[in-house]
Parts: C-alpha cells; structure tokens; sequence
C-alpha cells in the first residue's frame, strides 16, 4: 500500500516491520500440509490393503515428479506475487525439441541443451514483460500458454515423438529396491526442493524474493532491485520447466504436443496445497513438495479404495478451497 | 488493520483454526474411503471379486461415457468389480500412466484401456503384462498392436472408406469438390479414417477435388468455426468429410447458414444417438456407426474369462462397423435409422 509520506524515519519503520514479517514468513513451517499429508496416508492406511505398500509408494513419488518440478518453478513466481499458465506448456515445448532433434539423428546431448535453452528463454521473456513492461502475470502467462502450445504444435508437425536416446531418458532409470524402485528423477525432485530451500532461506536472493512479493514498496525503499529480482525468478523458473521437460520424457518416452495441457492448473494446486499464499511473500518450498504429494497420494489412495475419477476430483478440488481458507484465516488473524 | 507481528496467542489462534480445516479434510478422506470400502475388496487377494480396471481417454466425452456405463454392466453380471478411471484430456499420457500404475498397485486382474498415445503407455503396458495382468486395448490400438494381449475396436479403415463409398456414390457422378475435416494431425483415428475415407472416395491425399481441409480436435465449435473459415474461400462445395459426428454437427451448421444444406453431403462416423437423430433429420446424409457397448463387454468378459481359467485373450477383433442412413445408395449395404436409434449409443 503507498503512502504519501516518504522520509527517514517512515523508511527505517518499514524496514524494521519488514525484517520482522519476513523473518516470520520464513519461520512458518509446512506443518499444515505435512498434517494433513499424514493423515491421508493413514486414512489410505486403513480403508486399503495396497496403498502403504513399497511399490505403491515408489509411483506415487514418480507421479509426483513432473507436476512437483513444474510447481517448483511456479511456487518461486508465487512468491513473487505472479503467477504462471505457461509452465506445461513451456515443458510440452522442450519435450519436443528435445525429442524431435534427437528423432531426427541429432546429437542427443546437443538436442537437450537447446530444450533447455528454449525453455530458460521463455521464462526470460515472460520476465521481461512482468518485471520490465510491469503487465499482470497472469495476462502475460495465458498469451504466453497459447502462443507456445500453437508453437508445439506447429514444430513437431503435431505428432509425438519417440525417445530413445538414454541421455534423455535419464531420469527414468533407477534402483530397484525389491519391490521399490526409486528412478534417479525422484532423487533430482527431492535434490531441487532441498537446494531451493536452502537458497530461500539462506541467501540475499531468497530473502529479496520473498520480500518483492510481500512489499514491492518497502523492498525497493530499502534498496531491493525489484524488477531483476524478479526478472531472475522467472528465467529460473523457466530453466526449472526445462528440467522438467527432461525429467517427463524419463516418465513417458514420448513427446507429445497435446500432453500437460492441465499442468498449470495442477502446480498451482501443489501450491496452494503446501500452504503459500497466492498474494506472495509467504509460503514454503518443502510446503509445495508436501502439496504436490498429497495430490498423488489422493489419486492413487483413492484408486485402490475403488473410487471412480470424478469422484476423485471432487476430493481434490474441495481440499484446494479448504486450503486456502485456512490461507486467508492466517492472513487476517497473522500477518496483516 | 494493525501492523505487529503476530503475537503468540494468534499463531494459535490460527493453529487450532488450521486444526480444525485438518481435520474436515480427514473427515473428508475417510468419508471418500469409507464409500469405497461399502464395495470394494481386499486387494484382489483370496476370494474377492475379481478387480478390473478402466482407463479411457477422458471422463466426460459421451463415447467414453458409454463405453465405461457398458463396463460397469459387464462387470456387475459377472459379480466383477469396475475402477473407472480416465485421463484429463485427450493427449494426457501422464494421467493415463498414472491410472495404470495405480491400478498395477491394487491388484486389478485386468486393465482395459483406451489409449491417447499409441506409443506414450508402452512401458507402463510392459510392466503391468509383466505381473500377470492382461491389458486389452480398446477403441484405439497401441503401436505395436501386439503390446497388448488384445484389441477391442472399430476397424477406423473400414469406417472411413464406407463413409467415402458413400459420399462418392451420393454424387452420382458429378465431379467432386471436398472439405476435408479432420481430427488432430497426430491421432492413429484421425489418419486411419482419412486414408480410409480417401480409399473409398477414390482420390489421392494431393488430389484437386480437395477444395479445403481443417483439423478440429474433433469437437463441435471448432469444426464451425473451420467450415465458416473454409466456406469464406469458397463455397463451391459438393462433399463434407467428418471424423465424427460432432464436427459433422459443426459443419451442417455453418453450411445451413450458408444455405447450402440442399447442394452439399455431409458425411460422418461414431454412431451416437444424437448422430443418428441428425442423419433422420438431415443435417447429415449419413454416418457410421461403431459400437463401443460391444468392445467394453468383450474386453470385461476376456477379463473374467482370465481370473477363471488363466486363458488370455489375444490378437485384434474388429467389434464392427454399419453405414446407417435414410438415402441408401446402389451397392453399398446400409441400415435406415430406426434401425440406427435402437442400436445407438449415448
């Protein structure tokens, strides 16, 4: 909120109140999530006989791999206060370059880092137009969802691509534990998560991302550079949909123009879910983690109780409003 | 509206509100469960029902919607158990391998399964084929075909070559001039009814009697919106081509508001009840009926037939295919649409 009084003793206050919001933005553990994590697990637990069972466990954290990386991404521009449709797209887009130069006999290798490159310049773009050009991400995102989908389409002649190539099937690959088998793309999921905690809690950068998305104003009076920090939050975030491009065709060997066309809707549930706040500045890391596993684990729970689909999507979607009502409770009575 | 940090006393305050949010959705989860619970087993094991799984394409599309209704009935006479599951969009791989996995997980006897990708389930097809479940493909095939123990679906060939027979025998001679509509360039439905069609039309995919082509994800405002675009270019058309009866509905429209409804056919396939009440009224001359009862009956009974004997069924059925129309042309076997509206689906 502005204000039209400027001066020392204004600015210092807001310093000072900023500090101390931020310090306990930082401190608000993903408990709420964690809680109701467990308590689905124990539910599933109960009611199933093959739920809580390895094998079980393994896919439910395979499932979780694509959508937790692509809401990776998304909880940093959330936290910024933006938010972004564009992110299953972008990953549908390095899919198929990746694939499509590797299809067509080029050097794997070569054919991954331009899948990467491609996506870390979309997030560079639609960095340029929110923190540079100030339009609403969300307008900036849907344009950016549509053009790149037409896009993907239109570069892979709208057909899939088979991959063989195992440099980028990589991610695919595992150990098998008996009847676990963890793929290396479930280490890179859980790997990510805990290097962008530690950098958001850690670092200036983190700090400073948390501190534009809660009070833009008070950040660039203490001396934040609000919008490279912000510039920054999107390349990263598009470089997270490359990985995550990367870490899908490890899942399903095949690129496909028409798959994740649900997967902005889907990060910005694992989100919600893990307890940040769609109006930035507050929220956790391991909290999205925690939300984009409860999805899967509501999924798959509620398949083996015999639950049809729809249904299926009745829970999830009656869970997401539930979180975000205790969002709001927490900002009127906590934060404000 | 104050500006403190928050003090101890409302950090509980919100702990015990987040509390209580916790535990409806535990109330939730057990409710969801608990429905479960009234009428599934134990996991497959002992004597239970016999479990089997279905995964269609998308939940909500009609064609999806009988095939699944007709599962369920299967399943019910033969005191089988049913999981109906789907994908979120056609094209959603993840989504359909995740319903598999899930599946494999919960001891289904059999998965049956219409694939959105030919090649994007493969391996999750292998892994549940290799802990004894048969996976029989419905509606579409996979590529290979023989990644699954059978296929249950309509012969899309044969589906597109009658409706090209008949559109090309409806011109009785006259030179053609067509509008292609098709569904997406990279669905295995979509190519085999156009080469179909094309076989039983007589012309070649370059050919010049091809005035116009649109793809229209196979749904009804697409298809509108590409024939209004179409016709804008021209509107010297004789011949409609449509993968299906919702983008038939879309192309009848845009021609009626044209008035062109008197010089043109339209041509169509699916066979759903609201496909064949519009061929009785003619928005369209004809379309092909397929029959999705059929394929999810077989691919339930195949099922059940496996948990008894351990007999897997194999290899690729064609569950047929009939040109319904109330205009038969010499030489081409139909059936009028009373005989449509008591066989329809939907």
């Amino acid at each position: 909120m502005r204000t039209s009084v400027t001066g020392h003793a204004v600015g210092s206050e807001r310093h000072a109140r900023l500090r101390e919001r931020l310090r306990y933005a930082l401190r608000t553990p993903a408990i709420g999530p964690l809680t109701a994590l467990f308590i689905a697990v124990v539910v599933f637990w109960i009611t199933t006989d093959t739920f809580l069972t390895p094998q079980n466990l393994s896919l439910v954290l395979q499932q979780s791999i694509v959508i937790g990386t692509l809401a990776l991404g998304q909880s940093l521009i959330i936290l910024t206060a933006g938010i972004d449709l564009s992110n299953g797209a972008i990953a549908v887009l390095g899919t198929i370059v990746m694939a499509k130069l590797a299809f067509e006999g080029g050097n794997p290798g070569v054919a991954l880092l331009l899948g990467l490159a491609v996506a870390t310049f979309l997030g560079l773009v639609n960095g340029l137009l929110v923190a540079r050009l100030g339009l609403p991400p969300f307008i900036v995102t849907l344009g950016a969802l549509t053009v790149v989908f037409a896009v993907s389409s239109l570069y892979s002649d709208s057909r899939s691509y088979q991959v063989t190539s195992d440099l980028l099937l990589f991610w695919g690959y595992g150990i098998q534990l008996g009847a676990m088998r963890l793929t290396w793309g479930t280490f890179l999921l859980v790997g990510l998560y805990g290097l962008f905690w530690y950098v958001l809690v850690n670092t200036a950068w983190g700090r400073h991302v948390y501190a534009v998305g809660d009070a833009p104003e008070s950040a660039r009076l203490i001396g934040i550079k609000v919008w490279s920090t912000v510039l920054s939050v999107y390349v990263t975030a598009g470089f997270l949909y490359g990985i995550a491009a990367w870490q899908a065709l490890g899942r399903i060997a095949n690129a496909d123009p028409n798959a994740y066309q649900t997967a902005n809707l889907e990060s910005i549930t694992a989100v919600v879910l893990g307890g940040t706040s769609l109006f930035g500045g507050r929220g956790s890391i391991i909290g999205t983690l925690i939300g984009a596993l409860i999805v899967n684990v509501l999924r798959s729970g509620l398949t083996q109780a015999g639950i049809d689909s729809l249904y299926q999507d009745v829970a999830t979607g009656t869970l997401v409003v539930v979180a975000v009502g205790v969002d709001q409770v927490l900002r009127r009575s906590g934060s404000r | 509206m104050t500006h403190d940090p928050p003090s101890r006393e409302r950090a509980c305050q919100w702990r015990c509100r987040r509390g209580a949010a916790l535990l409806m959705v535990g109330g939730l989860l057990l409710g969801a469960a608990g429905c479960g619970e009234g009428h599934s087993d134990s996991g497959g094991t002992g004597s239970g029902k016999v479990k089997i799984g279905l995964v269609t394409k998308t939940e909500t599309n009609p064609y999806f919607v009988t095939l699944r209704e007709a599962a369920v009935a299967a399943a019910t006479e033969n005191d089988a158990k049913l999981i109906a599951l789907a994908g979120r969009f056609d094209g959603d791989n993840e989504g359909q391998v995740a319903a598999m996995e899930s599946l494999i997980s919960s001891g289904v006897k059999g998965i049956l399964i219409t694939p959105s990708n030919g090649t994007g389930l493969l391996s999750t097809i292998a892994e549940a084929r290799r802990q004894g479940i048969a996976v029989i493909a419905l509606d579409s095939t996979t590529e290979p075909p023989s990644a699954t123990d059978a296929t249950y679906a309509t012969d899309n060939v044969k589906a597109g070559r009658l409706q090209g027979s008949y559109l090309r025998a409806a011109l009785a001679g006259r030179p053609p001039k067509v509008i292609m509509l098709d569904g997406t360039d990279d669905s295995t439905v979509s190519k085999q009814r156009r080469e179909g069609f094309l076989k039983g039309f007589g012309i070649t995919n370059d050919s010049p009697a091809i005035r116009g082509q649109a793809n229209t994800n196979g749904e009804r405002n697409p298809a509108q919106a590409a024939t209004e675009n179409l016709l804008e270019r021209t509107s010297d058309i004789n011949t409609v081509y449509t993968i299906n009866e919702p983008v038939a509905s879309g192309a009848s429209a845009a021609m009626a508001a044209r008035g062109l409804t008197q010089k043109v056919t339209i041509g169509s396939i699916d066979g759903g009840c609201d496909g064949v009440r519009d061929v009785r009224s003619g928005k369209y001359a004809a379309t092909v009926m397929q029959f999705p009862v059929r394929m999810a009956t077989r691919g339930v009974d195949s099922v059940v037939e496996y948990a008894k004997n351990g007999k897997k069924p194999h290899g690729l059925s064609d569950t047929g295919t009939v040109l319904i129309t109330d205009k038969p042309v010499d030489g081409l076997a139909s059936q009028d649409t009373d005989w449509g509206l008591k066989h329809c689906w939907g």
